[in-house]
């Protein structure tokens, strides 16, 4: 079998029916059909009632004004559009998201690919390493944010044990709207550079090395051939990687609820956070669903962005 | 890579990791078996002088985990195998079976991956409080049960397996069930293993969720719980926080050392290939 057999596999029923036409083969496929709905249609009616129809049910919800107590929606138009559109306060939020963002993407991007490039040597115990700088990532991420809650205590917090032989203070790391957002990027690279790690070494591994070895006969250096040669031919993972941490981090709530409620202040509420603040404390059902349509419409132009560059890639290969 | 002066220092930078990745997990295990005065004191106790379980037991005076525990073992077994039973029965259909405009279903299927699930939360919210569900095992295992990621995973891997193996069983007359109970799955094995894993490591660790389809404390799972009992101590009792954090951490650690090998095969290849 070859691999272009693949796409045109077919039941063997259906080799079988060259001359078509007779009742037997007519019954044999509805008899198809009706196992290929029933098998599908849990799945596809729990994916279209949770996953599709909130989109739908968001759009319409972000046209009303609705506490969730009264019987029915108020429609007030494109009303919570204009508010949230033009309130500082959901620019600054959104200010948040990106610096937040940014910083965890910049962060898991370059340690995850240097510790890669160590996991690439042939050190003793690298596997063993690589595991435990992995674990992190299936942990749960409401325990991890409580293990860092108390590291992060003033008081007692191992933080404190580390950074005062130094003569420094320790700050009151979530308490402190300077120090809050830099302590959740510390706790979301802790809990996934591992990840990242894990994919670039897998990328690493599958680089033909051909060219690397003609490169240092040449006379290229370590950083040379790193920069010209593994990182250009690395480009594709590196974006994958890129997507998905944004895609990621737009949604990071567990972390950000045990840490920091969104405080202190609104110095760490996201746009994920205010989704559920908006929704789930203050009870405005119109602001969370437009906020929400805010979210679904820039991941979608991300992750329109990712399948252009990909489809690319596989045409030029 | 030749020069020598360089493989020491990548062990220190090797260790330095090791020791940055494993020192909260020790700090943790440590704190929950500490004794309140060697957490209480400066400079820290580095080791606990005397062991206790003291710890745990106040957690669960202070929170009913045992409760917790059950739920989140509920949900995380009856969700995963749900989600795998959608994500197996599926990838079979489009993988074996005829049926008009199979692309264009294929398509929404996997589409479902491109909504994000923090956007569908108030929505999901008010449908199960529609269908009366909010509070329930129900409201809470059933809008995530719908399967794409895994359900493509499936369908790639039953694709790739040898065409005669299937045909003769049909030949002899195998309806679709048994072939795929008898031949497929057991052919499938490795990555059903990876799926059923990965699946249940995500409902385990399911916060937001839980945390707003519930609203009594028997309801609760053990991450929401988690909150709470971090709410209720008021971080002035690490050891208790600490205790039931490792409740919470456990069985996940557990299952990595065991199936590690799993989670990772399957991650990488979801990221290579996908």
């Amino acid at each position: 079998m070859t691999a272009l057999d693949l796409p045109v596999r077919t039941h063997p029923d259906e080799r079988r029916q060259v001359a078509s036409g007779n009742q037997e083969q007519r019954r044999r496929r509805r008899r198809e059909y009706r196992l290929f709905a029933l098998l599908v249609a849990p799945n596809l009616l729990v994916i279209a009632v949770f996953a599709y129809w909130p989109i739908l049910y968001n759009a319409f919800l972000s046209l009303t004004d609705w506490n969730m107590i009264a019987a029915r929606p108020t429609f007030v138009g494109l009303t919570n559009y204009a508010n949230i559109l033009t309130d500082p306060a959901f620019h600054k939020t959104l200010w948040i998201t990106l610096v937040f963002t940014g910083l965890i993407v910049a962060g898991s991007l370059v340690i995850g690919l240097a510790l890669a490039l160590l996991f690439n040597q042939p050190l003793k115990g690298r596997g063993v390493v690589r595991t435990i700088s992995f674990a992190p990532h299936i942990l749960s991420g409401a325990a991890v944010a409580t293990i860092w809650l108390f590291i992060f205590d003033p008081g007692y917090g191992l933080l404190r044990a580390l950074i005062e032989p130094f003569g420094a203070e320790p700050p009151d790391w979530m308490n402190n709207s300077d120090w809050a957002l830099p302590g959740l990027v510390i706790v979301y690279l802790w809990k996934n550079v591992g990840f990242t790690a894990l994919i670039y070494l897998a990328g690493l591994q599958g680089l033909p090395k051909e060219l690397d070895e003609a490169a240092a006969i040449d006379g290229a250096g370590t950083w040379t051939r790193f920069r010209r040669i593994k990182l250009p031919l690395l480009a594709p993972i590196t974006f994958f990687l890129l997507i998905t941490t944004v895609i990621g981090t737009f949604q990071a709530f567990d972390v950000i609820a045990v840490m920091t409620g969104g405080g202190p202040g609104d110095a760490t509420t996201t746009l994920s956070w205010s989704i559920y603040n908006e929704g789930f404390q203050a009870f405005n059902a119109g602001r969370a669903a437009t906020l929400s349509i805010i979210m679904f419409v820039i991941l979608l132009i991300v992750t329109a962005v990712q399948a252009r560059v990909m489809e690319r890639r596989v045409h030029y290969k | 890579m030749s020069r020598l002066g360089t493989r020491p220092l990548q062990y220190v930078v090797l260790v330095g990791v090791a020791a940055i990745f494993l020192a909260p997990l020790y700090w943790l295990i440590s704190t929950a078996l500490k004794q309140p005065a060697d957490i209480y004191q400066w400079p820290p106790a580095w080791w606990p002088h005397d062991l206790t379980w003291e710890n745990f037991s106040l957690a669960w005076k202070a929170a009913p985990f045992d409760r917790f525990f059950l739920n989140s073992t509920i949900i995380t077994v009856v969700g995963t195998a749900a989600k795998v039973a959608n994500a197996v029965l599926t990838a079979y259909a489009f993988a074996y079976l005829r049926f008009p405009f199979k692309k264009v279903l294929f398509t929404l299927v996997l589409g479902a991956m491109m909504v994000p699930g923090h956007v569908t939360l108030l929505p999901n919210y008010l449908t199960v409080a529609s269908l009366g569900w909010i509070n329930t095992y129900a409201g809470l295992i059933v809008p995530g049960i719908g399967s794409a990621f895994a359900t493509f995973l499936m369908r790639q891997h039953f694709l790739t397996l040898p065409s005669e193996v299937t045909d003769a069983a049909a030949v002899d007359g195998a309806g679709h069930l048994r072939t795929l109970w008898r031949v497929v799955l057991p052919m499938s094995q490795p990555m059903l293993i990876t799926v059923v894993v990965i699946t249940a490591v995500e409902e385990w660790n399911n916060f937001v969720w839980p945390l707003i389809v519930t609203n009594t404390a028997d309801m609760r799972t053990l991450p929401v719980g988690l909150l709470i009992l971090k709410d209720e101590e008021g971080l002035a009792n690490w050891g208790t926080i600490m205790a039931g954090t490792l409740l919470v951490l456990a069985p996940m650690l557990l299952i990595f050392l065991v199936a590690q090998r799993y989670i990772v095969g399957g991650i990488t290849q979801g990221a290579l290939k996908g």
